[in-house]
């Protein structure tokens, strides 16, 4: 039972950095319609902004690692990534708006591969792991005795804090999409594009604000995770970007908690596997997972079904 | 009749050629065969992607099934007193006792038609021997294509692109894990059965099959469901159908072209089917032009050649100009090199809407 | 430089051209990961047996020629070997092949130096297969069940019963290391409370280790690879446990320490060579490997640096390039005196040769003790 709980708290907390980055996979399938194949690798862009910044942060405040240091940390890499994102999205998809859709993830495949390896080249990042700088001390939390068997649990300040960043930024998207003119906009470009043009919507400003916003989730996620593995190389963003993916079409691509969902489920699944069934079998079954969902119900948990107008 | 004269033609070709080969450098020998092999997967896929609009990732996936389930039957008539390890047997699954009692039945069902088959091909002749071989292998990844078709007909474009890649990982999960093919430790010693004459005799017959089959009534099935989906269906054309027949001559060829590299190469390991393999043929297919046979062909032989040609000038990361060169394209020539010259230059542009 | 390019583009198009450059000097092939996953220790390797042809050059070549290595990168994709060990043999003329690390890359190769009868020498595929493709294949390393008991034997000497085994199973090298300790360990009176299972890439091993803890074991085996492990040993410390990882030579790995830090500490390893070894021949190796590369030699570079010193010694005892009497020097290869050890070729053409039991406190790795076979 302890175990079981363990494994439950390992889930959230590895669900919760697929839930941020599926939160930029949705939002730009919300306002495109595509997916865009590189935002693992802005992901990984922002693993390594912080492993620039880290350091020059904990100077400021004398070497000691702790949470102001850190919160710029995570502000650096957040804005390092909104700028990649949009840079993307105005180099190589906007000239591609009104192409077919193929054309598009072909070109985004292109521009993940690049990343990749131009990064791994050893002038840029090069191809080994680096360590990434303490921000943070990352210590179990003592769970008093006085709990009985519960205190043979562990977590971690990481995993706490992985959660509550996500909680928070889920919590502050929901107000920017829901509450705010420029939320407006997006759900109004999001519904039907054209009419939004017509009604005075900046098309191309939206477009752009949602791809700064996605990619800067995922620069935090980059930061969150590096916290807690802080191992980071130039593939980091592949697998996850896939996993994270999965995860919004689980939860419903172009729904916001539907993605925060898939993402915390994707990540328990993928450790109960682990844990009880075999570890071989991780990635396979995340994809038979998805293959499930697209089959079954391709609007995913939260998703409304979509008819095709002919 | 003129295209089987050409075929013939070219079958000719190569078995005059063959004589040649074996004074040809090793080191140009194995790019040239290298050529072969990657038109046969590009023409294929251009089949899928091309002509029937069907965007896949995952063909990796299918060559994969042909070259190790084609080194499996080789090896078998190769070795016939080794006592091979039990196919359906639950240790190499390494799954939990449920799932290996669903897999038992038609495990044991696979096990005993491939035994059977590497009893028959025992008496004949080698090449005979290596023909069987290869058209298991490529039956094999048909079956393959096949279940993975089905379920994926439901899907359209990205989805579709990202659940063949899932395939491609699923097929490479279970061979690494299977012990009979080696697991994570590759499976080598297969015979060098696979000359000139092979492969391009092969990619002759993949190139020919294509064309054949995109210029008669079931041709004109591919591109009307690649232009229209709805409209095809409107017009009570069968788009399933054609969808799942594409998907298995593809997978067909490339599991050929999966048991031709086999046994060349002579050690095959599961990463070398990854996706990266799958973008290779991809960016072939896009490079010559999607639904365009001839520039894809072309593309095969340039995009054969081009690492060697960057590892003498001393590039060695050849993802980096080729994922340059995909951007590039499609922000600029979306319709591929030699787009709009051949069988499409009908129809507008040559991707599917 | 275009002009160049266009120029070699030229000469690659015209086959059967081959350039006759620097008739007397004797050519070796190299071939190694420079990129892709398993760079690190390709990029060590390769400087080690680089180092290695440029002292023999120095100190006047062999036979009274030159060395002259010729290096390939494969960017550690399957597939890749073969192609390049053809043309390292086919066009380039070389009189043997380095190569690879990794063991399903030599696995490649191996057929194809085989069937040229050009013999191959691989640095440090611990595999048992590699070496029995045929007889121009060597290797200069241990293979991996003896490593396994070294350190299942390790182990028992700590007075460990009870241990937990955490393998890779996308690498055939951590399956058969973890094979041969659990045969050594249990044989001798030890016990094996659970074995888990991860795959190369993952970054996440709280599920495994929460189940591995549930055993209370006094040790875990996690015979993987650098990258992977010092996340685990991180990850275990957070969960609590606080029991020795042990492990093997793919440990040994550039930022293994950076990303372990303290989570390391009083843990052992098996590898290849210490640099705190005192062997004046050591300390030569590290202080001129310093002076090139200006970094502090690890296992890879070592092995490579051999691989290369045995090359040369065969070709001084064959007297000749060709490949049947430069495989029969290399065959007979005994006693050589190497930065990894002293070598001596077995009937198997596996090195038979002493491994290093190193630890990490502090930070640092340090020298614990050599064991012989």
């Amino acid at each position: 039972m302890i175990e079981f709980l363990q494994q439950l708290i390992n889930g959230v907390s590895l669900g919760a950095i697929y839930a941020l980055i599926a939160l930029g996979y949705t939002m730009v399938f919300g306002v495109l319609r595509f997916i865009n194949f590189a935002h693992g690798d802005v992901y990984m862009i922002g693993a390594f902004a912080g492993l620039y910044a880290g350091p020059k942060a904990l100077r400021l405040f004398g070497g000691q690692p702790g949470y102001i240091a850190a919160l710029l940390v995570l502000l650096f890499a957040m804005t390092v990534c909104a700028a990649v994102g949009i840079v993307i999205e105005f180099l190589c998809y906007r000239p591609l708006r009104s192409r077919p859709k193929l054309s598009v993830l072909i070109t985004a495949i292109g521009v993940s591969l690049f990343i990749e390896n131009v990064c791994q080249d050893s002038h840029v990042f090069g191809p080994n792991p680096q360590a990434f700088p303490t921000i943070i001390n990352d210590t179990a939390i003592e769970i008093p005795s006085s709990w009985g068997t519960f205190a043979d649990l562990t977590v971690t300040t990481s995993q706490i804090l992985v959660i509550v960043v996500t909680a928070g930024l889920l919590l502050l998207l929901t107000q920017i999409v829901l509450h705010t003119k420029l939320g407006m906009a997006m759900r109004a470009v999001s519904f039907n594009s054209v009419a939004s043009s017509l009604m005075g919507v900046n098309n191309d400003l939206i477009i752009s604000f949602t791809f700064g916003l996605g990619s800067s989730l995922a620069g935090a996620a980059g930061i969150l995770t590096s916290i807690q593995q802080p191992s980071i190389d130039p593939l980091m963003g592949i697998l996850l970007g896939l996993k994270a993916f999965v995860a919004a079409v689980l939860g419903g691509i172009g729904n916001l908690p539907g993605a925060v969902l898939g993402g915390l489920l994707i990540g328990v699944i993928e450790t109960m596997v682990v844990g009880y069934v075999s570890p071989t079998y991780r990635d396979a079954i995340v994809f038979g997972v998805l293959i499930l969902i697209l089959i079954f119900k391709p609007s995913g948990l939260l998703g409304r079904g979509q008819r095709e107008k002919v | 009749m003129r295209a089987k004269l050409i075929l013939l033609g070219a079958l000719a070709l190569c078995a005059a050629l063959s004589q040649i080969t074996p004074s040809v450098n090793p080191y140009y020998y194995d790019v040239l065969i290298g050529i072969g092999i990657n038109i046969m997967l590009a023409a294929g896929l251009n089949l899928v992607n091309g002509y029937t609009g069907q965007f896949s990732l995952g063909h990796a996936g299918f060559m994969a099934v042909g070259a190790y389930l084609a080194s499996a039957m080789s090896l078998a008539i190769q070795f016939p007193y080794i006592d091979w390890p039990d196919w359906s047997g639950p240790r190499w699954l390494w799954a939990p006792k449920g799932i290996w009692l669903l897999l038992a039945a038609p495990l044991r069902l696979l096990e005993w038609m491939h035994n059977s088959l590497v009893f028959l091909a025992h008496g004949l002749p080698a090449q005979a021997q290596f023909l069987c071989v290869l058209l298991y292998g490529g039956a094999a990844a048909a079956l393959a294509g096949l279940v993975v078709g089905i379920p994926s007909l439901r899907l359209r474009g990205d989805y579709l692109a990202i659940v063949t890649l899932g395939f491609n990982e699923i097929i490479r999960g279970v061979i690494q894990n299977a012990e009979p093919l080696g697991a994570q430790r590759g499976l080598g010693g297969m015979m060098r059965h696979t000359d000139f004459l092979w492969t391009f005799g092969s990619a002759a017959v993949c190139v020919y099959v294509v064309l054949a089959l995109v210029n008669s009534t079931y041709g004109r099935g591919f591109l009307a469901v690649r232009d229209d989906e709805v409209a095809a269906e409107a017009m009570g054309i069968n788009t399933t159908k054609y969808k799942v027949l594409a998907f298995v001559i593809g997978a067909f060829f490339a599991g050929i072209a999966g048991g031709l590299y086999a046994h060349f190469k002579q050690y095959i390991h599961p990463d070398g089917f990854n996706f990266l393999r799958s973008v290779d043929i991809v960016v072939m297919v896009i490079l010559g032009g999607m639904g365009n046979t001839a520039g894809v062909c072309v593309a095969a032989v340039i995009l054969t050649i081009l690492p060697e040609v960057l590892r003498r000038v001393g590039i060695e990361n050849r993802m980096i100009p080729y994922s340059l060169l995909l951007i590039v394209l499609m922000l600029s020539r979306p319709q591929g090199l030699f787009g709009g010259l051949g069988v499409a230059r009908k129809k507008g542009p040559a991707i599917a809407k | 430089m275009f002009n160049s390019h266009i120029f070699r583009l030229a000469l690659f198009l015209a086959a059967g051209c081959c350039a006759a450059l620097g008739e007397e000097d004797i050519r070796v092939g190299e071939f190694a990961s420079l990129t892709g996953g398993s760079a690190s220790f390709g990029q060590s390797s390769h400087k080690g047996t680089a180092l290695a042809i440029d002292e023999i050059n120095g100190a006047g070549g062999v036979l009274g020629r030159k060395l002259k290595l010729i290096f390939e990168d494969d960017q550690s994709l399957p597939g890749q070997p073969a192609t390049i060990v053809r043309k390292l043999i086919s066009q380039d003329k070389v009189a043997a092949v380095l190569g690879e690390v990794a063991s399903s890359k030599s696995l490649e190769a191996a057929p194809i130096c085989q069937e040229n009868h050009i013999p191959m020498i691989s640095p440090a595929s611990t595999n048992p297969k590699v070496t029995e493709v045929g007889d121009y294949v060597f290797r200069i390393c241990f293979i991996d069940p003896f490593q396994g008991t070294v350190m299942a034997k390790f182990a028992l000497s700590k007075g460990w019963k009870k241990i937990a085994v955490l393998t890779d199973v996308k690498q055939d090298y951590s399956m058969g290391l973890a094979d041969a300790f659990v045969k050594g360990f249990t044989a001798n009176g030890g016990q094996v409370v659970k074995e888990q299972k991860y795959s190369t890439g993952d970054k996440d091993f709280k599920a495994q280790l929460t189940s591995l803890k549930a055993s209370k074991p006094e040790a875990i085996f996690v015979p993987g690879y650098y990258a992977e492990v010092a996340l685990i040993a991180r990850q275990a410390r957070q969960l609590g446990i606080k029991v020795a990882l042990l492990g093997g030579d793919g440990w040994v790995g550039d930022s293994l320490l950076e990303v372990g830090g303290k989570a390391l500490d009083g843990c052992f390893y098996s590898c290849h060579f210490s640099a705190e070894d005192k062997a004046p021949a050591v300390q030569n190796f590290v202080a001129r490997y310093k002076a090139k590369y200006g970094s502090e030699p690890d296992d890879m570079a070592a092995l490579g640096y051999d691989s290369a010193g045995i090359l040369a010694e065969a070709i001084k005892r064959a007297g000749a390039t060709d490949g049947p009497k430069l495989r029969d020097a290399i065959a007979a290869t005994k006693g050589y005196a190497g930065v990894t050890g002293t070598i001596s070729l077995d009937a198997h053409r596996n090195a038979e040769k002493s491994a290093v039991i190193e630890t990490i406190t502090n930070g640092a790795m340090h020298f614990v003790e050599t064991v012989t076979p």
